[in-house]
């Protein structure tokens, strides 16, 4: 450790030196999302989409819930990925129009761990994970859609039927929704 | 006493520490510091609220040889504690303003100015600095020349080796850090010692407001997205600022809450921590007297020390349970003061330093799959579901399924038009934690 630094920058330095490789290298960030992808347990109901799989940054996550009020859905969920991961969490979007209490009409997911208790221990499957849940465990008490909280929350029954005509493209309470049925 | 840039006589006091040895100097200190304080070539990243006082302390510590680099100009919010702009420099670049005017006072120091992005230059570039200062708010960037330095490290080459020394301030904190690339911990061994900022609940903004932030974060996020989804928000663009203040105010009165303002409404639009002039003040210091000690090995330097009661002899940074050298210095301001110096050990599986690349020849013609199965005669890489990627490729990823049969086709193809000459290959394997690089050589 003690010769780390010798007096060397007193000697002009040959500019032939070092000339290594100036090719882009793997960022950090591409590194772990490399990583947390080939460790993704992905089930039956979940699917990626690369548009380009040379960017691997950016991908879309389909969920075809196979139980749940959400079953024989399929929702498209677009992941943007920065520079900064995992310092920040990925940024995560339905692109379908939903009736959900955790998710508004366009497309903000409400989770935890996508925004304050974000960590960077936490990996893409923590978040696939979560989403998966959102769909089997739609969550009153957090609403970002109120309209849909407080159905779910004062009449499951209404809750649900509407969670069924929203999905089939109809509208509840005059806004409409996209069709997400297979 | 006539004061011209040759004399001598403005460095009288500098002199005293660059001409006599003292306790702490080290053995191979010795005659002729004065010209390598004047040759080192500095780079300083940022010439902000802590670049404008880096540059003024190193020119006046006797280096004589700076480059900044900062992409902004100057906006009127900055003159406050940016000393070196005045109004009439608003709208012009930082870094030739700066160097202006350090140079004006300081005859004999000659300073480069770059108006562009770090990212813009090149290892080259880099490569005729001594050292690199950063005075930056941006995490992204920090990273990104550490990566960098750490990269360009050649053990060859002496000269490769570029200490990196960063200042941080947030109100009334800050650090000073310096890092030995490969040596020492670096930025991103480091970086769980910036608490990434606690986001507000979605759902808080969307429902439950409580404080004038919340409304402003509500017209910011939600919002805008809803009503001006076409627009992309400027944050620079006054009308776009004004519409999103005239929101978060109305929803504010809602809710019964008080205090959002315009200028609230920029500053958490644009993310603004508040600066402290003094905080800046005390970080640069700490900064460039560091690089003072660097460039003269007057006294040592963060980083650049053994820790005490350790056989220098057998001293190896590396080992697991060897201390690391204090590295990291941290100010605490705000609840009367505080300042700890320690040593952050470098992480083994840092992604950046903990794993460099080997070096590895390949047959132009081999075939990715051909070199994919010559890594299972590699001890070290036994791969079962092998993903390997360059800085700009996808080569192949096992998985998930999709990407693999986006990729599966890279297999059949030969390397030489796979990738380039010098790159880097990185693969992963979930049975592997750490992944294995290689800067692949075709022949
Ligand atoms: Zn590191």
């Amino acid at each position: 450790m003690l010769k780390i630094w010798s007096m060397k920058q007193q000697q002009q330095k040959s500019e032939a030196a070092a000339g290594q490789s100036k090719k882009k290298k793997v960022t950090a960030a591409q590194l772990r999302v490399q990583k947390d992808l080939s460790e993704l347990s992905l089930g039956s109901t979940m699917k990626t989409h690369f548009p380009n799989p040379d960017d691997i940054l950016n991908f879309t996550l389909t969920l075809t819930p196979d139980e749940g009020l959400y079953k024989g859905g399929i929702f498209n969920f677009t992941f943007a990925i920065s520079q900064n991961f995992p310092h920040e969490p990925p940024k995560v979007k339905c692109r379908e129009k939903i009736y959900h209490p955790n998710i508004d009409l366009e497309g903000n997911v409400c989770l935890n761990i996508l925004r304050e208790d974000w960590k960077p221990v936490l990996n893409l499957n923590a978040v696939i994970v979560g989403l998966q849940f959102l769909f089997l465990e739609p969550n009153a008490s957090d609403p970002l859609n109120k309209e849909a909280a407080n159905d779910l929350m004062t009449d499951r029954d209404r809750f649900k039927r509407n969670v069924r005509s929203a999905m089939a493209g109809g509208s509840v309470k005059g806004e409409s929704f996209d069709r997400v049925m297979k | 006493m006539a004061v011209n840039g040759d004399s001598r006589a403005r460095w009288r006091y500098m002199d005293h520490i660059l001409t006599r040895p003292g306790a702490y100097t080290d053995p191979e200190w010795g005659e002729g510091i004065i010209g390598t304080l004047e040759n080192a070539k500095v780079l300083v990243i940022g010439a902000g609220g802590l670049g404008c006082e880096i540059l003024k302390n190193l020119a006046l510590s006797g280096f004589k040889s700076i480059d900044v680099i900062d992409m902004d100009t100057i906006d009127v919010s900055n003159l406050n504690r940016q000393f070196l702009f005045r109004q009439s420099d608003v709208g012009k670049p930082k870094a030739s303003v700066a160097a202006d005017f350090v140079m004006k006072r300081v005859p004999g120091c000659k300073i480069n100015a770059h108006v562009c992005k770090i990212q813009d230059k090149d290892e080259e570039f880099y490569m005729q600095f001594s050292m690199v200062i950063c005075g930056l708010d941006s995490i992204e960037a920090r990273r990104w020349i550490n990566a960098l330095l750490v990269g360009m490290v050649d053990y060859d080459n002496d000269d490769s080796l570029k200490p990196l020394i960063d200042g941080g301030t947030e109100g009334f904190k800050g650090q000073s850090r310096v890092v030995i690339p490969r040596m020492t911990s670096c930025i991103e061994c480091q970086l769980d010692m910036h608490a990434p900022r606690a986001a507000v609940p979605l759902c808080t903004l969307a429902t439950i407001p409580r404080q004038p932030q919340h409304c402003i974060e509500w017209a910011h996020i939600i919002k805008w997205e809803e009503e001006r989804k076409d627009i992309q928000l400027d944050t620079d663009d006054p009308e776009h600022i004004t519409w999103l203040y005239r929101t978060a105010l109305k929803r504010a009165q809602e809710f019964g809450i008080q205090g959002v303002t315009y200028s609230m409404t920029q500053g958490v639009v644009k993310n603004i921590i508040p600066a402290i002039a003094s905080t800046n003040a005390i970080i640069a210091a700490s900064c460039c007297n560091e690089a003072f000690k660097i460039a003269t090995s007057s006294a040592p330097a963060l980083a650049n020390t053994i820790p005490e009661g350790v056989d220098p002899e057998t001293y190896d940074p590396d080992e697991e349970f060897a201390p690391a050298p204090n590295n990291y210095m941290l100010y605490t301001g705000d609840n009367s003061i505080y300042t700890f110096t320690f040593g952050h050990k470098k992480k083994p599986d840092c992604p950046v330093c903990g794993n460099l690349p080997k070096d590895l020849t390949v047959p132009g013609d081999q075939t990715l799959q051909e070199l994919i199965e010559s890594f299972a005669e590699r001890p070290e890489a036994q791969l079962k579901k092998p993903s390997l990627s360059t800085g700009g490729k996808t080569l192949f990823f096992s998985s998930p399924e999709s990407l693999r049969q986006q990729t599966e086709g890279n297999l059949r193809k030969k390397m030489r038009d796979l990738m380039e000459d010098g790159e880097e290959v990185v693969v992963t394997d979930p049975a592997f934690p750490t992944e294995f690089k290689y800067t692949i050589h075709l022949t």
